[in-house]
């Protein structure tokens, strides 16, 4: 085990948490923070990799991939900030609707009835109160 | 019952609450995927060579021709410009959807802190400073138009918290100038050395080290306009 290869296997490690974030959680700013940290495993494996060059220099070219990369994610990270923002103005919350499919009308505000599909479906305890929280006041 | 934590903000849509997530079966099925996937790929890293030369002994020999003393922005600026040009591109499209999905700023007006703007003010011309000396310094150490870009970024962003604005003589077209000064010029130099020529983005090795400090300096400019305007999220 050389340093580098420990390097990768930790981003590696980030990416397979980063995924599991990201299937576990409803809430879309908890799937994008999971997708970070996933794309941040990612740039860990390659700049890891990158040292394993026997000169005193790592390999060069997998560093400007990663700077390029990382400048990118951060740019689609705000586009999809913005997203949610939108699906959280046009929803009402900042999840995607699986059981529906499609998006529901703005008005009236939806009420499930108890017993209903969307009852049996949705339940108030798998909501992370910090996130629905801040989230309800967005514009 | 009804998520009652979640209260509705009048002339907002009504907060719902969130779907639940998967079951403790589909959760354990998930584990048993994403353990797959944990051992394939630590066995991909672990068969990898212990040592590789990768390219970096290519680079180490063309460096010469290529105008800077640093390795790894002589492949950012020169021998992989193309992919430089193109993420200037991406990131100047990012911010094109989101003032098209944003036409007006977000509407968090932040407290006028006085510290805040009193620590700007000795912040700030530091910070400027010191993007200058990344960006200087990316000819022969690490640093370059990224790092630089993102400082400058940060310094717009931190002087927004203040309280500070843009004013409105560069609200408009200077401000869009400035979003698109790296890619125009990073296109129009890739474009001019073909009159001699060389490919496209092939700078000639006597004066590719100024070309690349001026198309250094120009994209430092647009990445901090760009990841500016990005953290403000509306079109100005």
């Amino acid at each position: 085990m050389t340093p580098a290869s420990l390097y990768a296997l930790v981003g590696v490690g980030l990416i397979v948490l980063g995924l599991y974030a990201l299937s576990v959680h409803a809430h879309l700013l908890r799937k994008l923070l999971a997708f970070n940290v996933t794309g941040s495993g990612v740039f860990l494996v390659l700049v890891g990799l990158a040292r394993r060059t026997p000169a005193a220099a790592a390999d060069p070219v997998p560093q400007a991939m990663v700077l390029t990369g990382i400048v990118v994610a951060v740019a689609a990270t705000a586009l999809a900030v913005v997203l949610m923002l939108r699906v959280q103005a046009t929803c009402g919350r900042a999840a995607l609707n699986d059981d529906l499919g499609t998006l529901e009308p703005l008005q009236p505000p939806p009420t499930p009835p108890a017993g209903g599909p969307a009852a049996s479906a949705g339940s108030a305890e798998g909501a992370p109160p910090a996130l629905t929280g801040t989230t309800a006041h967005a514009p | 019952m009804p998520d009652t934590r979640s209260t509705s903000v009048p002339g907002t849509v009504r907060a719902r609450a969130l779907p639940a997530g998967p079951g403790p079966t589909a959760r354990l099925i998930l584990l048993l995927l994403l353990a797959a996937v944990l051992v394939g790929l630590a066995t991909a890293v672990l068969s990898l060579p212990p040592v590789a030369p990768g390219l970096g002994a290519v680079v180490t020999e063309h460096l010469p021709a290529s105008g800077v003393e640093h390795p790894v922005t002589a492949v950012l600026l020169n021998f992989r410009g193309y992919d430089t040009l193109l993420e200037l591109a991406v990131l100047w499209l990012a911010l094109l959807a989101v003032w098209s999905l944003t036409p007006a700023p977000l509407a968090h007006e932040p407290t006028a802190n006085p510290m805040l703007a009193a620590l700007n003010q000795l912040l700030a011309p530091l910070m400027i400073l010191v993007a200058g000396y990344l960006l200087w310094n990316g000819g022969h150490a690490p640093g370059g138009a990224f790092q630089a870009g993102a400082v400058l970024g940060a310094t717009g962003v931190l002087l927004h918290l203040s309280g500070r604005r843009l004013p409105r003589a560069v609200d408009g077209w200077p401000l869009r100038l400035a979003l698109l000064l790296g890619v125009a010029l990073f296109s129009l130099i890739g474009l001019a050395v073909m009159a001699g020529g060389a490919p496209f983005l092939t700078y000639p090795p006597a004066s590719a080290g100024g070309l690349i400090l001026a198309i250094e300096a120009a994209a430092t400019l647009s990445i901090a306009a760009t990841l500016a305007a990005l953290f403000l999220g509306g079109r100005p």
